[in-house]
């Protein structure tokens, strides 16, 4: 897909976004003798986002690729509003829904349970929720196994149903940071279709993944994220390639 | 233009900011079922590993107010109440849903950072539905203190119905204070190891196995402290509701009701005032 932004809304606008955490009494190393008991429970700052801009316009889907640790998940949870940025801003055009792999909502209740209030979290009326509840269960495809606990869900299968939830419902701005990674391969062609059809209704989705195949399938542009800073904001192919030479560079050395 | 004006001009809002407290209070009404059903679900939740599954809701205080009645029965001696049974258990089971909502809701935010890392809510529905889930558990014990009471020679008066404002406001004192102690707990992570001894405190200075003005008699001061306890406040007009022998002072009335309507409104603004600032860790 060509990218003739001029003409589009923008739905998501990151306006010079910083991130940082205060971490409590992680400071000392492993094994290092000397360092004084008072250094161990210092404050320490973790700056995960360093200055991120850029604008999302109605109708993209945008994958955000980078290694381990690079702030792809912190900057997502400041677009949803989840942890606010600590300096820039970040605005929206309604609201934004984040999926992430997180734990069950509660894990001694069944996954129907989970279902309702998941649904109600996400904004969902009661009503609504019920009559959605059916299609919620069939797409995760988790029938047999909706009156157990959450807790006896293998990882896979509470994405499953976590996502199932989140795709049930109309969304302004989806967010999918590394959700399908411990579904099976069948379900996540499923997912990757659905999200696709919920890029037709949705103002725009973003898509956090190391899976580069998964993200040119999907998307029609990419932002590479290193360190908290942006590295290459462009078409799918060759920000993914830059990427994977980048990652295979880096193995080398 | 720079980016910040680009997107207001295309009628875009800033997200992460603490919205204006109308705002906020909007968006709380628009989440109840949410709270309501997650404290629901909760309190089903809690005992659903154990053989006896919800019976430990009314388990837990009897065997509460057992222990404490037999010790505590036989060190006070000659100073035990009249009426120790009736008097013991109104303490003991008004207590503990103080305790639960205090402690519960002082953890409210720190032990639902997968919630918080995932859903955008109100954070404030979470100490409320905390504090919810802790009366829904309280609520079996409410129905069990009108048999105990006509059990060990209590009649039935109309006195007994006082039991629904006190509970109420009760309720109001516990809200604001799982508010306040769930912003502290945030923000200061320390205060929750804290929580534990200042309950207990609480339970041994709020005369739930003794009278107050016969125990702190010699210490004026002391008295005058313990009589401003809100908690001590509600559990005494329980007596007062339910104890043929008791009545229930005016004086403690407003103590009760000042403390209940300034903790809940200093609560939600406390608790407010800190929005953005919850799940960052």
């Amino acid at each position: 897909m060509e990218e003739t932004n001029s003409g589009n809304k923008p739905v998501v606008v990151v306006d010079d976004v910083h991130v940082t955490y205060e971490v409590y009494g992680t400071g000392k190393r492993a094994r290092s003798p000397g360092v004084k008991l008072a250094k161990q429970t210092r404050m320490r700052e973790v700056r995960a986002v360093k200055g991120v801009s850029f604008v999302v316009y109605e109708g993209e889907t945008l994958g955000i690729v980078g290694s381990n640790g690079s702030g792809k998940s912190s900057l997502m949870r400041a677009i949803a509003g989840l942890f606010p940025a600590t300096q820039g801003a970040v605005f929206t055009l309604g609201r934004a829904t984040m999926l992430g792999v997180g734990a069950a909502l509660l894990p001694n209740l069944s996954g129907e349970k989970n279902i309702m209030l998941g649904g109600l979290a996400m904004g969902y009326e009661k009503k609504e929720l019920a009559e959605a509840t059916p299609s919620i269960v069939n797409f995760s495809g988790l029938k047999e196994f909706i009156d157990l606990p959450m807790r006896t869900y293998s990882q896979g299968m509470s994405a499953r149903l976590r996502f199932s939830i989140a795709a049930s419902k109309k969304h302004d701005i989806l967010i999918i940071d590394e959700a399908l990674a411990v579904g099976d391969r069948q379900f996540r062609l499923k997912a990757e279709e659905k999200i696709r059809q919920m890029r037709q209704e949705a103002g725009a989705v973003l898509l956090v993944s190391h899976n580069m195949k998964s993200i040119q399938d999907t998307c029609n542009r990419v932002i590479w994220l290193e360190k908290g800073e942006v590295v290459m904001d462009g078409k799918p192919k060759e920000v993914c390639d830059a990427f994977i030479a980048f990652m295979e560079k880096g193995e080398d050395d | 233009m720079n980016l910040s004006d680009f997107a207001k001009s295309n009628g875009l809002k800033e997200i992460g900011t603490r919205p204006s407290f109308l705002e906020y209070l909007k968006q709380v009404w628009a989440g109840r079922d949410f709270a309501f059903t997650m404290s629901l679900y909760a309190s089903e939740s809690a005992n659903a590993r154990t053989r006896l599954g919800r019976w430990w809701l009314i388990l837990t205080p009897s065997l509460q107010a057992l222990a404490y009645g037999l010790v505590f029965g036989l060190i006070l001696g000659s100073l035990r109440p009249a009426n120790f049974i009736p008097f013991l258990i109104t303490g003991v089971f008004l207590f503990s849903f103080f305790s639960g909502s205090f402690s519960s809701g002082a953890k409210s935010i720190t032990s639902s950072s997968g919630l918080l890392k995932t859903v955008s809510f109100p954070r404030i529905l979470l100490p409320l539905s905390a504090v919810l889930r802790e009366f829904i558990n309280f609520l079996p014990q409410l129905a069990l203190l009108p048999i105990v009471m006509l059990f060990f020679g209590q009649e039935l008066t109309w006195d007994w119905l006082y039991l629904i404002p006190i509970t109420l406001l009760m309720f109001l004192f516990s809200t604001g204070l799982a508010m306040i102690s769930a912003r502290l707990t945030v923000q200061l992570k320390d205060l929750g190891k804290l929580i534990p001894f200042i309950t207990r405190f609480m339970f041994y200075t709020s005369g739930i196995f003794f009278e107050v003005e016969r125990i702190f008699a010699s210490y004026p001061e002391v008295l005058a402290v313990a009589l401003l306890n809100p908690v001590y406040g509600f559990i005494s007009l329980a007596r007062g509701a339910l104890i043929n022998d008791l009545s229930m002072n005016t004086s403690l009335w407003i103590v009760a009701s000042v403390w209940s309507v300034g903790t809940f409104l200093f609560g939600v603004l406390f608790f407010w005032r800190a929005e953005a600032r919850y799940g960052r860790d």
